[in-house]
Order: C-alpha cells, then structure tokens, then sequence
C-alpha cells in the first residue's frame, strides 16, 4: 500500500527538531490523501523510532548498512532512493535543512523526478499538487504545481509548527545495496568546536550591524550575551568588513536563528539579514534611526546609540541580580 | 599532477538587498531599475577556482546557463581571474525549473569536456539565492556520474583527491573525495577579492563560447510569482536611549531569559 514517506535526520540519536517540523507536514499530507505516515531513518535506534511515533508515524523503518553509521550525503541518499524505488510512497518529505534538501536532491537525482524545494503551504490533489514555495529566503513567494508520480518535497524549516499526534508504530527494517565507493563521501572526520551554545541553538542572540564601528566594538554585545546565556551574530557588513567570522553572520546566505530573542543593534535591516532573522520568536532592534528597516519591521525597539544602550542594559541587569 | 581543470557554474540573479517587483504577468521578476550581479554562494565559488587555479597551476573556466545579459557575470568572474567563460544560451533560462537547468549545464559541461578534457573539480553555489532549490548542483553531479559534497566551506586539492570542510552546529564534517568530482560552495568559505584595473582590461579579451541550451522543461510549473502580504505591525517603542535599559530587562525577565 503507498504512503507517505518522511526522512527523519538526527544527530547520532538525537531527532533534529526540524523533523518534527516534517512529519507534522507529512501527517497533514497523509490525512488528506488517506494515507498511513511512515518515518525513514538511517542508523535508526528506539528512541527515534518513539518519538515518530509521537508524532504520527504508524511505521518506523529502519535503514541499516555500515555505510550508514555515519552521515554521508551519497550513501544516505542511495539508501533511501532504493526505499522509495521499493516502497513507491505518494510522496516523500523533508524538512528543508541542509541536509534534509541534499538529501531529497539526491533521491530526485536519482529518480530523474522533481523535487521541489521549501515548501510554505502544499494543496494535495489526485494528479498534481498546488504548492507555495521559498524564493529570497521568503521575501518572494513561488506558485508551482507540481506534477510526478512520486512528489518529492521539503518544508520551509521554521515556517510551520510541530504539533504531537501519538501513534503506535509498527518496525520494520530496510538494508540496502550499497556500492562501497560511495564511502568517498561519508564524513571521514570530525572536528568538534567547544561544546556550548551556538547561534543555531541560542535562546538569545545579540546581533551587531555596522552601526558598531569595528571589531572592538563588539566587545560590549559579547559581555550582554555573556549575562543572558546568549550568542552574539552579526551582519553581512561585518563579515565583508572582516570584522568578524563569516560563522557569526546572520542572514539568507549566513546562518538562519530562531531564538526567543534577538537584539539586532546598529543593524539597518536588509533584506537578506531580515531572512536570517524572522523566525525568532521576538526581535528588539536598538538603532539611532526610528525608520531603519529593522526597527520598524521589529517587535521592539530602543531609539538610541547602541554604545550607550547595551551597557546600560547590561548594568540594569546585574544590578538587579546582586539586589 | 598534470594541470588543474576547474570550471564554476554561476547563475545570474538581482542584486542582494534590491526590492525585488515582479512583473505585470506574474512570471518573472522585473528587471527595470535593477541592478543584477552573480549570486553569493558561487562569487565566492569563483574566488575558490581562482585561488585553486593559482596554487596548483591550472585553468578555470565559469560556465553561466541564461540569457545574453549574463555574459555580464561572466566577463566579471573573467576580471577576478577566471580564465575561460562559457555562456549556455537561453532567453529565459534564469526562470527554467531546476530540472531543466541541470540537464542543459550537464550537457554543455560534457560537451566542453568532450573536446577539452575532464574538469577535475566543477564547483557550484549551495543554493541560488533567488529561486534557491538546492538541487541543480546535485542533478549535475549525477549526471555526470561523480561525487558531491554541498556546504563547503574548506577546499583542498591533494595527491589523493579533494579533501572538503563542511560546517555543523557544533563543529566540522572533513569528506575526502576522489578526483573528478563536484563540490557545492559557501559563502564564507572565502572573502571574494574585487577586480583590478588590469583584470578589467584582461576580461575584455576573454572569448565567451556560447553553447545553444537544449532542455525539456522538469516537473516543478511555475504558476506565479508574488510578494508576501505585509503583515501590519506596530514596533512598541520601549524607550529613548539608555534610559530604556529598565524597560528591556523588564521585557528579558518577562520572555524568561533572564
């Protein structure tokens, strides 16, 4: 019987939210075309198989090779197009991540099908599906139908909400054939920064554009983040300027946060940094421009010099701590 | 190590940080009043292949699939360094579907092969920046039946082959891959340099070799395109200056990330 078929990522054993974010999409998919959900995992274990179950998958399917112990986007790949050639679900999804849009490029490569890319909204029908997709990072929207018999898609990551639907689930077990060449592009290495908070997983983020003047000038953000458990970023400016790493930058082409706050100071706002920025959950921009693109667009705002304003903040902060 | 061959596909797109308008017909985005350049990920692509190019001794060659206008970013990859351009001719190519841009690059990489000789290393940005379907990279590399790696941020050419550094959250993934191969690109992996007066005057001389662009189109159909609604939003002004800071702590204990 088909199905619909979701591609669970996880970093060695530990599901990646954004593949909640998937099967709630893939669940929704799967109602509207009365079809069971079904969650694909490479390397799979327990605890992955309960938490799809905990959100809707009534099978688990565990694909298992050596190859597959470790990430590798050709083997992971190959591995599952063989499913989805032996399975022929309705449709496959994926939460479009790095790795979750490789991995579903590398299936349609494969397949000479479609796929198609960061999905918003996705109207299921008998023939084709009606999809609102991505373009600028989501200062552009695409409508496009899609037409294939196998729908490959993945779901803009952060734009749709997880939502739990306990399933029991069924375990069944996939090993693929798998071409030993393919280890040249399984990861051989690992070098692990500092265990810690980053910008990707940063409840706060201070961010800093550049209105802050130069590399010293960062110096302030960083003791603000220090008191808040937070990450300082910054914009695509700063890293044209060098001033800091192109790790730190927040944007389309950078790194794109979700926090429960950011604080984007001396930061015009551009479109591309906007991109980066939108997801998290609330902004506060402190700008001496009230009509900056970022200010406006901001839940929050501070109409001043941020030189002035993040230490003051900072000192307001301790000072209540030690009271 | 017998000499280095690199090519770099480039796609032509509106210049980051435009408000971008979309046609009366819906079909495209209008280029009146727009300025356009080549697309992040792969200007720093282009800086790689030219600084690969420089260390080991080799040719790089940028490969664009659109209409005459892209010749524009060929001639300025040209200025930077790239050695030989080719254009994959299509009126309407910037708005094809990933399907059929991958299938029409494939072709004319392997015709220029064919008579060239294989590249050893054929780079692609991670995504487009404006259409962004983060799959025409790996379609290619399919059908030219080599590896990839996507998200470089380190590249290095070896005896052995290409070693490739790629970001994580908490750290770096090393893939070792054997030659030829594609890799897809960055931004960040490197600071692209900006042309010199002599790189000017030397692009001028770069032949560009136009390939007529023969695809069918994919199953992805563009409907339309549009802008998002503005959502109507009010920013709650907290305050002027330092005098603002009770108010932002207020807001920090309230959000619970004190």
């Amino acid at each position: 019987m088909s199905c619909v078929l979701t591609i669970i990522e996880h970093d060695r054993g530990a599901i990646a939210s954004g593949s909640l974010e998937a099967l709630t999409a893939a669940r929704s998919i799967a109602d509207s075309l009365g079809l069971p959900l079904v969650a694909a995992v490479c390397d799979g274990s327990d605890a992955l198989a309960a938490a799809c179950a905990g959100y809707g998958a009534v099978e688990v399917v565990d694909i298992s090779h050596p190859l597959l112990s470790d990430y590798g986007p050709e083997a992971w790949g190959a591995a599952l197009s063989q499913l989805v050639s032996s399975r022929v679900p309705a449709a496959v999804v994926a939460c479009g991540t790095d790795r979750g849009n490789e991995l579903v490029a590398h299936i349609a490569a494969a397949l000479d099908a479609p796929m198609v890319a960061n999905a918003l909204s996705i109207a299921t029908g008998a023939d084709e599906w009606a999809i609102t997709r991505v373009q600028w990072g989501g200062s552009l929207l695409e409508d496009v139908t899609l037409r294939a018999p196998i729908k490959l898609v993945t779901v803009s990551h952060h734009a749709n909400d997880m939502a739990p639907a306990p399933a029991v689930e069924a375990r069944s077990t996939f090993s693929p054939t798998l071409d030993p060449a393919l280890s040249r592009t399984v990861v051989t290495g690992r070098v692990e920064r500092a265990a810690g908070v980053t910008l990707t997983t940063a409840r706060v983020v201070v961010g800093g554009g550049r209105g802050v003047g130069s590399p010293e000038g960062f110096a302030p953000l960083e003791e603000l983040a220090g008191e808040l458990s937070g990450v300082v970023g910054c914009s695509r400016a700063v890293t044209n300027n060098g001033w800091r790493n192109h790790t730190d930058q927040v944007g389309q082409t950078g790194t794109r946060i979700a926090p429960d706050i950011y604080m984007a100071c001396g930061i015009s706002g551009a479109i591309q940094h906007w991109v980066g920025a939108m997801a998290s959950k609330k902004i506060l921009a402190i700008n001496t421009d009230k009509d900056a693109n970022m200010v406006t667009r901001a839940d929050y705002a501070v109409i001043g010099d941020l030189h002035q304003v993040i230490p003051a903040i900072t000192a307001e902060i301790r000072r209540r701590r030690t009271a | 190590m017998a000499a280095l061959r690199i090519a770099v596909c480039v796609k032509r797109v509106p210049a980051p940080g435009s408000r971008i308008n979309v046609t009366a017909d819906e079909q495209s985005v209008d280029a009146a009043n727009l300025g356009f350049a080549t697309s992040p990920h792969e200007e720093c692509a282009v800086e790689a292949a030219v600084q690969l190019a420089d260390a080991h001794g080799g040719t790089a060659c940028v490969v664009t699939l659109g209409p005459a206008e892209a010749e524009e970013q060929l001639r300025y990859a040209a200025s930077v360094g790239m050695h030989t351009a080719v254009l994959v001719s299509a009126a309407d190519g910037l708005n094809w579907d990933p399907q059929r841009t991958a299938s029409a690059l494939a072709q004319a990489i392997s015709s220029v092969e064919a008579r060239d000789g294989a590249f050893d290393l054929v780079l692609f940005g991670n995504e487009s920046a404006d259409s962004g379907g983060f799959q025409v990279g790996i379609r290619v590399a399919h059908l030219l039946g080599r590896p990839i790696v996507n998200g470089a941020k380190g590249i290095e050419i070896t005896d052995a082959g290409i070693t490739i550094r790629r970001p994580i959250d908490s750290g770096f993934e090393v893939y070792e891959l054997p030659r030829p191969a594609v890799v897809g690109v960055k931004e960040g992996i490197n600071l692209p340099r900006y042309p010199t007066m002599k790189g000017r005057l030397a692009s001028k001389k770069v032949g560009v070799e136009v390939i007529e662009a023969t695809a069918d189109a994919g199953g992805q159909v563009r409907v339309r395109l549009r802008r998002p609604e503005e959502k109507a939003s009010s920013t709650i002004i907290l305050g002027h200056g330092p005098d603002a800071a009770p108010a932002v702590v207020d807001l920090l204990a309230e959000l619970g990330v004190l």
